[in-house]
């Protein structure tokens, strides 16, 4: 086991390596140092000496891989591959476009982050489950048939609705809470929105997916001969297929964990709540390359750990599966 | 003679007709692939769907054809489309700011000098919507009538096609002309002529009657700047189906070329490529999408003049978006050939051409890829609505498509702080909404049903 844990950490290398060339080549070949200064100061009657300054200050006047004008090892490291790219991997953010810490920014906004994503999760889970096995119980008959139709339905509206129609009706229309905002003292009432709007927008592609989970479950022998021997078709379906179709549940839900602390891109702007994701989607808008840099490496990693956090999970949910 | 203009998205969307036609004649000849697609068009969810699908695909490959209206090299005038021509009337009929659903006034007060040199705070008339009327009290007659006289045109226009259906199909043996209106008993092996003739009727009301609406007054409204939102709604269709349909049609190449081959070969190959998608899943999507499109835009601002017209620009973006999208999008699928083609690579008339020596790349391309279609087919169905769906984010966080072109997620953009507005002005969001809401409802309930004709997991059960 811990060989394998040790074995996947050190295959997340050359895949981390692989990120940070792409974001390298994305940021910084695509389009120079020079056009970013450019765009930053307006794209017309900018002064080279302008440029030059701004590169200087945000550390950008290096040469890309190679530094020419020193010796020995520094012709590699004091240049922008190094001094930018890899130094991601010591989590060294350095300082964003406008020059605030990055680091600092993350530590501090991904709290919020989590306070809107767990309990959507948790609280959705709950929910999307219970539906599931409730649409499942009730399989071929109306009520199955319409929830369906209503999951579909449900799942063809654009979360920009579920945002947008939720602010309006609850806080705007029946002025029950605050529409957008953040305050540490009373965050619930700033939470309340954007969760309900995060558990409902994900109620109709769930529930599909989870009474398909427990559909495949319900033809296996092992609930034949439950209900053979005379348990309670409730009791089969809450303890027996709940159990095992827990597997791939628990194992979706272990892969999604890290990632929570990115966000909601969306909901997190709307409601102004300053979490990581309204943190990317300004940076987004006001073009600010060195956070969403930041943010990349940031978010391969939290799936990496996903990834490894899965397969481990799978051992211990299922003791068939054994890793070597 | 007007100039046609070929945008890229034209020719590649042309080009995905092209190859729908080569398919349904290649697929027509043989049985294992006409079968599911018989049994997709049995379905009655399926024909009810594909109607309005192909409501949808009609009006966006009719805003494909772009031409320049100018008659003259001198004056090479603006760039319209043959639906645009269509649709002239709705075009070009600007008012000047904000009007509600078949208002005939503005939405906000303004001064206005009357014919005496003394000016009042009124509602100004419409330069268009209800202009015909002369006495206010008379719109709701007006719009009853006309509404009647669409709809009876309607009627006419499916009686005749429905007609003409029937007759055609009393040339060939089958059930009683009735069938064309109500199911039969034994309908489960036919195709379900009933939902078409109901369904048609359902769309030629809707086209007959807004487009006898639309004349005289503003459906849906307009917006900030006076343009009619229904012609907005119209034309953004062709933006959701370019981004749905090109999208995969980018990415198909590569991730069936590169998963067979992961699968076919094994070995290095194979891990090779499993770093390439590890690493390119490993980054979130929409960061990817970001860096990219705020790279495009840079490249874009200082290359400005590689493109001729503001159209070209746009159009530009739009496919870069596409292929984009596709590039954070074929992981997925080349994960799934991969494992499909280590199952298939070991099966017996695999091994046995490979004991012939026939060479690797024959193999792959006439027993691996044919056999790996139908989840290229699945994918492909499947990730339309989410496509399109999609879209409305990322044109929330400025990295959708160009902000000239329309399209429903620039509609709901601009049209999110229209709602602190009192009184709100609701038009422009739910038209958008309506819009979206069809397409995407009719692809996901169609992709339901091609997903369970094609999946061979679940043909033992029907």
């Amino acid at each position: 086991m811990m060989a394998y844990i040790i074995r996947r950490l050190l295959y997340a290398i050359p895949i981390l390596i692989g990120v940070n060339l792409i974001t390298f080549v994305l940021f910084f070949t695509v389009n120079t140092p020079d056009d970013m200064a450019r765009m930053h100061l307006g794209m017309k009657r900018v002064t080279p000496e302008a440029i030059e300054k701004w590169k200087q200050e945000r550390h950008y006047d290096k040469p890309l891989v190679y530094n020419k004008s020193t010796d020995g090892f520094a012709k590699l490291t004091d240049t922008i591959f190094a001094q930018k790219s890899l130094a991601l991997f010591a989590f060294r953010f350095g300082s964003s476009d406008n020059g605030r810490d990055i680091g600092h920014d993350i530590r501090q906004r991904m709290w919020p982050s989590l306070a809107i994503a767990v309990p959507v999760l948790v609280m959705g889970m709950l929910l999307y489950i219970s539906l599931a096995l409730l649409l499942v119980f009730f399989r071929a008959t109306y009520v199955d048939t319409w929830g369906v139709v209503l999951a579909v339905m449900m799942m063809s509206i654009s979360s920009m609705f579920y945002i947008i129609g939720g602010q309006f009706l609850i806080g705007k229309f029946l002025h029950l809470v605050p529409i957008s905002g953040f305050d540490t003292g009373d965050a619930w009432k700033f939470l309340i929105l954007p969760v309900i709007i995060g558990v409902v927008g994900g109620i109709g592609g769930a529930t599909r997916f989870y009474r398909t989970l427990f559909l495949e479950e319900i033809h296996r022998d092992y609930v034949r001969s439950a209900r053979a021997r005379g348990l309670s078709e409730m009791r089969v379906m809450f303890v027996h297929v709940l159990k095992n179709a827990m597997i791939p549940i628990l194992t979706g839900v272990v892969a999604a964990l890290p990632l929570l602390f990115m966000g909601s891109l969306v909901t997190e702007s709307f409601f102004g709540i300053p979490g990581l994701g309204s943190y990317t989607i300004d940076a987004i808008n006001s073009q600010d390359f060195a956070i969403v840099r930041a943010m990349v490496f940031l978010g391969s990693v939290l799936y990496i750990i996903g990834l490894i956090l899965t397969d481990i999970s799978y051992t211990i949910v299922d003791p068939r599966v054994r890793l070597q | 003679m007007p100039e046609f203009l070929f945008l890229w998205t034209d020719l590649l969307l042309w080009l995905l007709v092209l190859l729908t036609v080569v398919f349904i004649r290649y697929a027509g000849k043989r049985r294992h692939l006409r079968e599911p697609w018989q049994r997709v068009f049995r379905s009655g969810m399926a024909v009810g769907a594909g109607v309005v699908l192909g409501a949808f695909i009609l009006i966006g490959l009719l805003d494909s054809i772009h031409f320049r209206s100018g008659d003259d090299a001198a004056n090479p005038g603006e760039v319209l489309s043959l639906f645009d021509t269509m649709v002239t009337p709705l075009r070009e009929q600007q008012e000047k700011s904000y009007s509600a659903p078949f208002a005939t006034t503005l939405y906000a007060k303004e001064m206005v000098t009357l014919n005496d040199g003394s000016t009042v705070r009124i509602y100004p008339r419409l330069k268009y919507g209800g202009a015909h009327l002369t006495e206010l009290g008379e719109k709701r007659r007006d719009i009853f009538v006309t509404t009647a006289i669409g709809a009876f045109q309607a009627i006419v226009l499916w009686l005749m096609v429905v007609g003409l259906l029937g007759l055609w199909r009393r040339k060939k043996p089958g059930p009683h002309w009735l069938s064309m209106l109500r199911s039969s008993s034994d309908n489960t092996n036919r195709f379900p002529w009933h939902v078409l003739s109901w369904m048609l009727l359902i769309l030629f009301m809707l086209i007959l009657i807004s487009a006898n609406l639309s004349l005289k007054y503003h459906i849906l409204g307009t917006d900030k700047v006076g343009e009619d939102v229904f012609y907005q709604a119209l034309k953004s269709i062709r933006t959701g189906l370019v981004l749905g349909t090109l999208t995969t049609l980018v990415m198909l190449p590569a991730a069936i070329l590169l998963g067979v081959m992961a699968g076919y070969f094994r070995g290095w190959v194979d891990d090779v490529i499993q770093y390439l998608y590890t690493t390119l899943n490993s980054i979130p999507g929409v960061l990817l999408i970001a860096a990219s499109v705020l790279m495009l835009q840079v490249y874009m601002d200082n290359n400005a003049a590689d493109f001729s017209s503001t159209i070209e620009r746009a159009d530009m973006r739009l496919l870069f978006l596409c292929i984009i999208l596709g590039v954070t999008s074929w992981t997925g699928l080349c994960r799934m050939l991969r494992g499909e083609a280590l199952k298939i690579r070991e099966l017996d008339y695999v091994q046995a051409s490979q004991a012939f020596g026939v060479s690797s790349f024959r193999i792959m391309m006439r027993h691996l890829v044919p056999n790996v279609m139908h989840i290229v087919l699945i994918t492909v169905v499947l990730d339309f609505s989410g496509l399109v769906l999609a879209e409305a984010v990322l044109a929330y966080i400025n990295i959708g498509v160009d902000p000239s072109t329309n399209s429903w997620g620039n509609m709901i953009n601009s049209a999110r702080l229209e709602m602190a507005r009192e009184p709100i002005v609701w038009w422009s969001l739910s038209a958008a909404f309506v819009f979206m809401f069809a397409l995407v409802l009719a692809a996901n309930l169609f992709s339901d049903v091609v997903r369970d004709a094609f999946d061979p997991r679940l043909r033992g059960n029907s």
